[in-house]
């Protein structure tokens, strides 16, 4: 039962699901169609418990007076405010709880969008640091990436262009940068789709046949 | 250039809620992890109540309400149905049958109970068997199938020698990099000169993808930058 | 040499400073370089024209906030394209983050057209969980995965959902994504299986991988970053964000570049010299 039925499960789902895509006879297009109409309410019952278990863990935190515990109580009041918030809203709006004009739509676009925006913003700095003290040139191979990289970045933005206008038009750095990209590195990136689809398929056959076990958490 | 600040409240938060974030690139701070924290606390949140209004309640509390009140769950309206029968399902009306992912969803929560915890396996089950079909297909067809027709390109066309020279490093790039892959044998011989071969044209294609990175990553400040300035500050 | 041993001790908060100073400046004081529209983006632009006006499109943008200045300028000028020809768009949302931005740049563009109607020329079905398998139910019917839009109307009661009914009843895809679920599953689970054809505008992260794609014809043109986005907002004769940030972009493209060298300048140095 803790073991079996679940790999069991995984199987003729599994097996099923490929069929659908085969057979188009609705006693198997039905059925699958449910399964994955199915598969969205479960995959949005899973994300309310990851939610839940951010409630709880900084609780925890809060209660065993955790590093930094203060700024989880501030943590904690934005989860339970957004949430209330979101809930009249929603039973308000008949469940359009983000249309123009509602509280959480003012919460979603002055505080959650500008913080989210800004927490990958910083990656622009970070991106120069690491070019400066770790990008390293010590191989032919190491020198022949950083040429396609110069070569791409300098040629996908108009300075490029604007330095090299004097060249013939297959020698500036646009150009070059358009050849690089449509051939070597085309060539690259599907020899790795092709690799990463074999491994794929193998892996969610593997998966089926429950040689692959991992989602089971390892417990008994 | 003048200054015409906004008088929006909201967009004033956002502002000094940027510059909070942007003050971790001196050293981390109180602002900064008051922002960071505000910021996981409203996700979660807001991830939390999203999910229930955009799935929970539309694709399964309103058709099984619809189909056990025989009522509209919003208006209360009573609703004539051409098809009675809870469990008469068709293709995209399933009925009385959401009940089984409604159950399966519920015994995910199993897994904040220690001791019932291996139910939650049984959801886990069938979205992993949903899945592992629904990608292995698509790989398959998608990437695998398609991808091998697209790669079977005539490497010569007549009055176009720019053409037959792409094709020609295009078509030894992609077998040398697939033969990169190749590790039942020790690359050793021919097999190591394409090996080889097909390290460079990996290279080429990470130096590429290096490049669009840095792209990407300033693309995100100058976003930053240009909501301080027009929004914020009105700077014009 | 005692200036590159201070260039080896160098604060990085220095190189955040320069970096933050060399982009800000061409935003405040523009230099107006020249764009060339590029061939994957005049792929995407024919590919939307060659759409017989009326026709409905789908659209779906799977972007959350952290692709704002590369999606949401793409999303404009192919909202704006879209609704210019007279088309009938169904928008859908795949990423949780992104639903109420993308209503905000649809509901913003849409008033540049005071003749079109929420409901009748255009609608914003909303997020969905379910990545590919979203993809898939809407397969069987669109309606099915969206029973309710993103303003709580009952779909299928919307009348440019009554002509609505599958994939068929789309001539293109218009896709944009910033990663997972995105152009990728688009094209191995609708353009793959079900055989619509798809333009997408993608992260420049991204953008390398979906030559691939591109080159076998499996997606007819491909925006890349904010590049693509000002070359799209070129081909359309507009000047938006994405056309004011290329500047930017590219003094700081130059910046990285100088890093790389510089940073591998240093550290050529023989090994005495440095201590």
């Amino acid at each position: 039962m803790k073991r079996e039925l679940p790999l069991a499960i995984t199987a003729a789902i599994g097996v099923f699901m490929i069929l659908s895509f085969f057979v188009p006879h609705q006693a198997v297009s039905v059925p699958a169609d449910f399964l994955q109409a199915s598969a969205i309410i479960v995959v949005a019952f899973g994300y309310v418990l990851g939610g839940a278990n951010v409630l709880r863990v900084n609780f925890d935190g809060i209660y065993k007076r955790q590093p930094d515990w203060p700024y989880k109580i501030l943590l904690l009041a934005g989860l339970i405010v957004t949430f209330a918030i979101g809930a009249i809203d929603g039973v308000e709006q008949h469940g359009g709880f983000l249309d123009q004009g509602t509280r959480s739509k003012w919460i979603y676009d002055n505080l959650y969008s500008p913080m989210s925006a800004t927490m990958f913003s910083l990656l622009a700095f970070f991106i120069a640091s690491a070019a400066f003290r770790a990008f390293r040139i010590r191989t032919v191979e190491a020198g022949l990436l950083a040429l396609a990289a110069l070569l791409v970045m300098l040629g996908r933005v108009p300075v490029g262009d604007l330095a090299t206008h004097w060249l013939p038009a297959p020698a500036r750095l646009g150009a070059i940068q358009d050849w690089i990209m449509n051939v070597p590195q085309n060539a690259a990136k599907r020899a790795i789709l092709i690799g990463a689809a074999l491994g794929v398929m193998a892996t969610g056959l593997r998966v089926i046949l429950g040689i692959e076990r991992s989602y089971l958490s390892g417990e008994e | 250039m003048s200054l015409h600040l906004s008088h929006d409240f909201g967009i004033w938060i956002g502002a000094v809620l940027t510059l909070f974030i942007f003050s971790f690139l001196y050293k981390d701070n109180p602002f900064y992890k008051i922002a960071e924290h505000l910021f996981v606390g409203v996700s979660a949140g807001y991830y939390i109540i999203l999910y229930w209004w955009t799935v929970i309640v539309p694709n399964l509390i309103e058709p099984l309400w619809k189909q056990l009140a025989h009522r509209d769950l919003w208006t209360g309206q009573p609703l004539l149905q051409a098809r009675p029968g809870l469990f008469a399902a068709e293709l995209g009306d399933y009925r009385g049958w959401l009940v089984i992912p409604g159950i399966l969803g519920l015994l995910l929560f199993s897994r904040l109970f220690g001791k019932i915890g291996w139910l939650s396996r049984w959801s886990l089950a069938m979205i992993i068997g949903v899945y592992a079909g629904i990608k292995t297909t698509g790989f398959a067809q998608g990437d695998f199938v398609a991808q091998l027709q697209a790669s079977l390109q005539p490497l010569w066309k007549a009055g176009d020698p720019a053409f037959t020279i792409n094709s020609v490093i295009f078509t030894v790039g992609l077998i040398s990099s697939l033969l990169f892959f190749f590790f039942s044998r020790e690359h050793k011989g021919t097999l190591g000169v394409f090996s080889r071969l097909g390290v460079f044209f990996l290279m080429a294609g990470f130096g590429a993808g290096y490049g669009y990175t840095v792209m990407s990553r300033i693309s995100l400040l100058i976003g930053r930058f240009q909501f301080l300035l027009d929004n914020w500050l009105g700077l014009r | 040499m005692p200036g590159l041993e201070v260039l080896e001790k160098l604060d990085r908060r220095w190189l955040f400073l320069i970096m933050g100073l060399l982009v800000l400046e061409p935003l405040m004081f523009p230099l107006a370089l020249p764009l060339t529209v590029t061939r994957p983006v005049q792929g995407f632009v024919d590919a939307i024209d060659k759409v017989p006006d009326g026709s409905t499109v789908l659209m779906s943008c799977d972007y959350d906030p952290s692709g704002i200045p590369e999606m949401v300028p793409m999303t404009r000028t192919a909202f704006r394209h879209l609704l210019g020809k007279n088309c009938k768009v169904v928008i859908t949302v795949l990423w949780p983050g992104g639903p109420g931005l993308v209503d905000s740049v649809l509901s913003e563009v849409a008033r540049e057209f005071p003749d079109k109607k929420y409901g009748v020329d255009w609608v914003n079905l909303g997020y969905k969980s379910g990545n590919e398998a979203v993809m898939v139910v809407m397969g069987q019917g669109i309606a099915n995965a969206f029973p309710r839009d993103y303003r709580g109307l009952d779909s299928r009661s919307l009348p440019v959902m009554r002509e609505v009914r599958d994939y068929a009843s789309f001539p293109l895809l218009v896709n944009i994504s910033s990663g997972y679920p995105g152009t990728k599953e688009w094209v191995q689970q609708v353009q793959a299986r079900f055989h619509l054809p798809m333009v997408a505008g993608v992260t420049a992260v991204s953008a390398p991988e979906y030559y691939p794609y591109l080159q076998s014809g499996q997606i007819r043109g491909l925006l890349g970053g904010m590049a693509g986005a000002a070359e799209y907002e070129k081909a359309r004769g507009e000047k938006g964000s994405a056309t004011r940030g290329m500047d930017a972009q590219s003094l700081g493209h130059l910046f990285v570049a100088f890093c790389i060298l510089l940073g591998n300048l240093i550290r050529r140095r023989p090994a005495e010299a440095r201590s």
